[in-house]
């Protein structure tokens, strides 16, 4: 609506918060003669400090510490956090420690992604305010989503112990080892979840996704023997192979007034980049099992997809392999002798990696003679999609200048649902203010 | 034709937090759509867009009190609901982020940020209840989705919910678990921690590490006794201490009693 006070031309819409988005962020964006002036996507998550309140910590601590950064993807921040200190003091965590932690991370995978495809992302694609609307109209569809959200939340119970913030992980490994019958009760599960996965995803094939691409620098792990989830180098679409010790040779991050969160940019070439579920199916597809691919391909998702709103459907071919790689690892599990690798404290200085269900989450910490923590790093996903969110947002804008400004809002709210829920790790509010002059 | 039963509004409010006890609410798979068709969600960023004006039948609120515009928002928020609930560590003790108040928080912005001029913070992290009177808080870091839908059914029908308050130590006694203390030696804050977690971290062979905060009347002082019998030094004691609910006065006490 035209305000009868507003400056001549002056148009300023403003929507109070950004839902179903972990985290609170706002967007302005400045237009003059059809022409984008100003963009700035700001996130006033108040600021937590962890990096600071870690220091002096026993490097023991600190897994379970940066955990509560986020209670979507806790096992990113307590794996990551492992794998540095394991780096650290010199030990390597394998076997069946090793799969059980991949099999707890495809947990996460499985709850995160399905949590935030179905239940979060969807309703922007059916014109509904949310899951409990699409419930309304497909009860079945609303059911099958949360039974696949369970059985995520169920790998981690299993082996985790609960699954917001499990606490049976450690550096080394484990406190306790699960119970093969344990883990084996879940095959008729993981089961289903392949075939809900599947179903799923043909289910949302059918939307109508925005039609936009972007020639997105793709950055994620690399593994060589296996679709990267827990460890690998860091490698991008355009020729980047890096080990983890040199990530802040080619990234940072920057502090910009408008922001609470920490915006993550490249030093070379342009400064955004992408991380998450494009970046890694971009980068990876070839490791995907056979049966997701034909899935994605179904889906009509070719090689490679530059369409972020397609990410709801990677999301979902991201949840099936994750169930067929839980499910074969599941079936190897052999009860290990030990439950962690015994590890010493002293000085050191390690990094760790780990694709959360939205990106690379990088950890550096050294530590004293003691293992205490005299420095620490975390870089999360959202502060490296940052600077790319704030471009996808450009284009669309730029794009739909015509759009009514309800409509526009919700495209924007749908542009920043295709990296988020999860600016709490950085940071729940769009504000999106459109000056038109 | 009766007139059909007005359902009660909820609401769902974030303050500084990381969203899992929101989350636990989404993650009761089971139950969601049940409770869901029972209430009128009022506000819950992390569900939907759908927003009623207030006044809400009941408020669950999530985060601690950081910004001074976070102070100014629950005062609103109080005026607008008739129950008012807190949930989680950080609600109801200050969470992990109340580890800036035992520093000087200028030191950690400094830490963090380039620019220490852009950030608008407070010294302390704080419950909710500093600053509005608070109906009922609903413990843990996350909280127990059991305990939640016990509260919310509770709430709904107008009876008292059924939350013990005594220590973690029975819990384990009940459900049969081995004592990791006196069996393995492994420092644990169960002693002096309030059960409903559902025995979480005894049962992974793990001492409890204190998420539910101080159960009534705990006996601290005793505990760290013991916790020195079996090796602890000062410094291991007051981070044990210092942890997802420092804040709370039991907890905090005792570890400046080990500064
Ligand atoms: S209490 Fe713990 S789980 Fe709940 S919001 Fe705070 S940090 Fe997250
Ligand atoms: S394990 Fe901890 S909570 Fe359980 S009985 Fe022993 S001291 Fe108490
Ligand atoms: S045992 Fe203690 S630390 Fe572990 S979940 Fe329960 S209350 Fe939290």
């Amino acid at each position: 609506m035209n305000k009868p006070k507003a400056p001549a031309k002056t148009r300023t819409l403003k929507v109070d918060a950004l839902a179903r988005v972990e985290g609170e962020g706002a967007l302005y964006v400045r237009v003059k003669g059809g022409e984008i002036q100003d963009i700035k996507f700001r996130i006033f998550e108040p600021p937590r400090f962890f990096e600071a309140f870690l220091r002096g910590r026993m490097y023991s601590d600190v897994p379970d510490i940066t955990a509560r950064i986020c209670g979507i993807c806790p096992m990113a921040y307590i794996m990551g956090a492992s794998q540095a200190m394991e780096d650290a003091l010199g030990v390597t965590v394998t076997g069946p420690l090793r799969d059980l932690r991949r099999i707890s991370y495809c947990g996460e995978w499985i709850e995160s992604h399905v949590l935030h495809a179905a239940m979060l992302h969807a309703p922007d694609f059916l014109g509904l305010d949310d899951a409990i609307q699409i419930a309304a109209k497909n009860p079945a569809l609303v059911e099958k989503a949360l039974r696949l959200k369970k059985l995520g939340n169920s790998l981690l119970e299993v082996i985790g112990g609960r699954s917001i913030h499990p606490v049976n992980l450690k550096v080394g490994g484990f406190w306790g080892t699960p119970r093969k019958e344990k883990l084996r009760a879940l095959i008729p599960e993981l089961e289903w979840g392949i075939q809900a996965s599947i179903e799923l995803t043909q289910a949302f094939a059918g939307f109508d996704f925005p039609d936009f691409e972007y020639d997105y620098t793709c950055v994620s792990l690399r593994h060589p023997d296996e679709y990267a989830i827990c460890e690998g180098r860091i490698v991008s679409n355009r020729g980047l192979d890096i080990p983890l010790t040199q990530f802040f040779d080619h990234f940072d991050e920057e502090h910009v007034r408008h922001s609470n969160a920490l915006h993550g940019f490249a030093k070379e070439g342009p400064a955004n980049y992408l991380v998450g579920p494009n970046a890694r199916y971009n980068n990876n597809y070839s490791q995907l099992s056979a049966l997701a691919k034909r899935t994605a391909k179904e889906a009509g998702l070719g090689k490679v997809c530059n369409n972020p709103y397609q990410s709801l459907l990677i999301r979902m071919i991201e949840t099936l392999y994750a169930c067929e790689e839980a499910l074969r690892l599941v079936k190897a599990y052999e009860e290990p002798d030990a439950s962690c690798v015994q590890v010493t404290a002293k000085k050191g200085v390690g990094y760790g990696c780990t694709e959360a269900p939205r990106g690379i989450c990088f950890h550096h910490y050294r530590l004293d003679r003691e293992g205490r923590v005299e420095l620490a790093r975390i870089v999360p996903p959202t502060a490296q999609n940052q600077k790319q969110i704030e471009e996808d947002l450009r284009h669309v804008v730029a794009h739909n200048l015509d759009m009514p400004d309800d409509k526009l809002t919700l495209r924007c709210e749908q542009t920043i649902r295709n990296y988020d829920p999860c600016i709490s790790c950085a940071t729940h509010f769009l504000k999106l203010t459109v000056e038109r002059e | 034709m009766a007139p059909a039963r007005k359902k009660p509004r909820l609401a769902v409010w974030k303050f500084s937090s990381c969203d899992g006890c929101q989350l636990s609410l989404l993650d009761c798979e089971d139950e969601l759509l049940a409770v869901l068709g029972e209430v009128e969600i009022g506000y819950f960023l992390e569900a939907t867009r759908a927003r009623i004006a207030g006044p809400y039948d009941v408020s669950l609120v999530e985060g601690s009190v950081t910004t001074p515009e976070e102070v100014e928002r629950i005062v609103h928020i109080r005026k607008q609901s008739r129950v008012l609930i807190t949930i989680g560590a950080c609600a109801t003790a200050g969470g992990i982020q109340a580890l800036r108040n035992f520093k000087d928080v200028t030191s950690f912005i400094h830490a963090v940020y380039a620019h220490p001029e852009y950030i608008e913070t407070l010294s302390h992290a704080s419950p909710i209840q500093d600053f509005v009177p608070v109906d009922f808080e609903l413990r843990g870091c996350p909280i127990s989705k059991e305990q939640l839908l016990e509260l919310l059914n509770a709430t709904l029908n107008g009876r008292k919910p059924n939350v013990p308050t005594y220590s973690q130590c029975i819990e384990c006694k009940r459900q049969g678990t081995v004592c990791v203390m006196v069996s393995q030696g492994q420092p644990c804050l169960g002693p002096v921690t309030q059960a409903g977690c559902g025995n979480v971290c005894p049962s992974c062979e793990r001492g409890c590490f204190g998420c539910f905060g101080p159960k009534e009347t705990p006996n601290t002082a005793s505990l760290s006794k013991q916790l020195a019998a079996h090796g602890m030094g000062k410094r291991q004691i007051k981070h044990f201490y210092r942890g997802f609910t420092a804040n709370a006065e039991a907890f905090r006490r005792e570890s400046e009693a080990h500064e």
